[in-house]
């Protein structure tokens, strides 16, 4: 044990804590200042886990196979990149991407094509909320079974998974276009296509892209998952099971930190579009580019 | 009858009769190539139409099993297998249900102490929201087999690692839920309890533990069905030792898929439970509370 080591990320967390407890009792007088804070405050608390994280396990000298300290992750990261950029294109450009593209395209589809049918539109809402509730990662095996081990079968998981929560938001995001909007449609005697296009559409937006954000996150859970039923030797959820099983939990950590860039990298990129699009929106206009 | 025809009831009944029908037009369909070959090998060649479709629906592997073959391996593994023995499914589906509910009360009770850090502590707060939400981009599944290995290195295995995962998935719904809710009373009834002198603790449990309540339950529904999967998830890398989980893995090393199949299905009627009971606990904590439903 070196307690030195431990000591001294101790102090750097509570050093970090201290002025973190005094960057929020501040009263910026600009808001570039108060954006700059509400940067700094959980940037400043990510350092200092990984300070402490690696003062710990440096310290106590915690056996690497347990919890590998940040800097190891961070030089196996860099050692490795051709190998992590191999699997994250089959992960995530393959499976991931073309899985999510058609599952949310066939839920928008779907949720269009019921849209003028109350009675289909009541009975598979319904059934819509109840499969959000299930284990639908469950599928893979049966996918992997049909579409053989490469993308084709992850993708396939990724498309069941994404459907379902896209076809409830969009159909839910079409009714919320208020009557009197719609009247005022009537009055300009527009048939259902141009009131589709210039105000249900539109309205449905923030839903259809709630919608799409879930999805970024249910789909690279679903493929990384599908990988554990059997695939090719490359991707993200195949390098975690292998190297899990060969006792390489620095890899392991590389390729989770790999997957959790590209998941809030998607989900950042959606959230930009949303901006772009959305504009109009209330909670966008409120809250500014924060 | 007025009821029926109005409501949600015969829609969802229809569509349901509808998928039923395309299960098995697809189950025909996709098991029509290997009943065509074994045939070939069998040199049965004046097969009837009938005699074709009775084959396709009840092969013992089929690509797709139809239906009945589910609901009659259910029915096996359910009813006529005793529920201690290890081809019953209750007792693999006792296996996952029990570390999905003790990490959901785990994972709940963390939410709702993290919930209270956050509301007390504006340090935390500032700190610890944004890398919370974050963190629900991530997928943060991937790290269940890695728990599991590495816990069992130190000599835990079994229920615990499962429940843990289950805990850290369903902790972030609640903590997000949890803060919303405790957030949720206006500032005109915060000011009404700071005109009756009462203390933090007095306007915490009379005010916002109260209208934080649905809140708590809606996550509680999201958290629980995630617990599900967490479970089933990591119950994969352990090499297909018990619970639903690992059903679905010695299935697809064996091409077993009417035990999928039946697995999967135990595991949504595991997970519809679940949240029909927690659905029921939220109507009557509620209704004791005065809420209209």
């Amino acid at each position: 044990m070196n307690s030195t080591l431990v000591l001294g990320a101790v102090a750097v967390w509570l050093m970090l804590w201290g002025t973190n407890e005094y960057l929020v009792r501040l009263k910026p007088q600009s808001a570039a200042m108060a954006r700059a804070i509400g940067l700094l405050v959980p940037a400043l608390f990510g350092v200092a886990i990984l300070v402490l994280w690696e003062g710990i396990t440096r310290g106590f000298g915690v056996p690497t196979i347990l919890l590998p300290p940040p800097s190891m992750i961070w030089a196996r990261l860099t050692a490795s990149l051709p190998l992590l950029w191999a699997d994250f294109r089959q992960t995530f450009l393959k499976s991931v991407l073309i899985g999510w593209a058609l599952g949310c395209g066939l839920g928008f589809i779907v949720a269009i094509l019921i849209d003028r049918s109350t009675f289909l539109q009541k009975g598979l809402l319904p059934l819509g909320n109840f499969v959000s509730a299930l284990p639908v990662v469950g599928v893979a095996p049966i996918m992997v079974m049909w579409f053989g081990f490469d993308w084709p079968s992850k993708a396939a998981v990724v498309v069941i998974m994404t459907f379902f929560p896209m076809l409830v938001n969009t159909v839910a995001g079409l009714a919320a276009s208020g009557q009197m909007e719609r009247d005022l449609m009537r009055t300009y005697a527009s048939n259902y296509w141009q009131t589709l296009f210039k105000l249900r559409l539109p309205m449905a937006a923030p839903f259809i892209f709630n919608a799409l954000k879930i999805n970024s996150t249910l789909a690279l859970i679903g493929a990384i998952v599908a990988e554990f039923f059997g695939t090719p030797i490359v991707g993200m959820g195949f390098r975690i099971s292998t190297e899990v099983g060969r006792a390489d939990v620095d890899m392991v950590w590389a390729e989770i930190a790999i997957a959790a860039l590209a998941g809030s990298a998607f989900y950042a990129g959606i959230a930009l579009i949303e901006r772009a699009i959305t504009f109009w929106h209330p909670s966008i206009r409120s809250a500014g580019w924060t | 009858m007025q009821g029926l025809r109005d409501g949600k009831t015969l829609p969802v009944l229809i569509v349901l009769l509808a998928l039923v029908v395309i299960w098995y037009l697809g189950a025909v369909w996709l098991n029509t190539p290997w009943q065509l070959d074994t045939y070939q090998r069998k040199s049965v060649s004046d097969w009837t139409a009938t005699q074709f479709v009775t084959d396709t629906l009840n092969q013992n592997r089929p690509v797709l099993p139809a239906p009945h073959q589910v609901a009659a391996e259910m029915w096996k593994t359910i009813v006529e297998t005793a529920p201690n023995s290890k081809r019953s499914l209750l007792y693999h589906a006792w296996i996952t249900l029990s570390s999905t509910l003790l990490g959901f009360v785990m994972g709940t009770g963390l939410g709702i102490g993290l919930a209270v850090a956050i509301l007390n502590n504006k340090a935390i707060d500032r700190s610890l929201m944004p890398w919370i939400i974050a963190s629900q981009t991530i997928p943060i599944l991937a790290i269940a087999p890695m728990i599991i290995v590495v816990l069992n290195a130190v000599g835990l295995s079994g229920l615990i690692p499962k429940a843990l995962i289950s805990t850290y998935l369903s902790f972030f719904p609640v903590v997000v839920g949890m803060v919303k809710g405790l957030r949720s009373p206006e500032a005109m009834q915060l000011d009404l309890m700071h005109t009756y002198n009462a203390s933090t603790a007095q306007t915490f449990f009379k005010l916002r533990w109260p209208s934080a309540l649905p809140y708590l339950f809606a996550s509680m529904k999201v958290a629980v069905a995630i617990a599900l999967v967490g479970a089933i998830v990591g119950e994969l890398p352990t090499g297909a030792v018990a619970g639903l989980g690992a059903r679905l893995l010695s299935g697809s090393y064996y091409g077993q898929t009417v035990q999928i199949w039946s697995a999967l299905f135990t595991a949504s009627a595991v997970a519809a439970g679940l949240v029909l009971l927690v659905g029921l606990a939220e109507r009557l904590t509620l209704r004791r509370m005065g809420a209209r439903t």
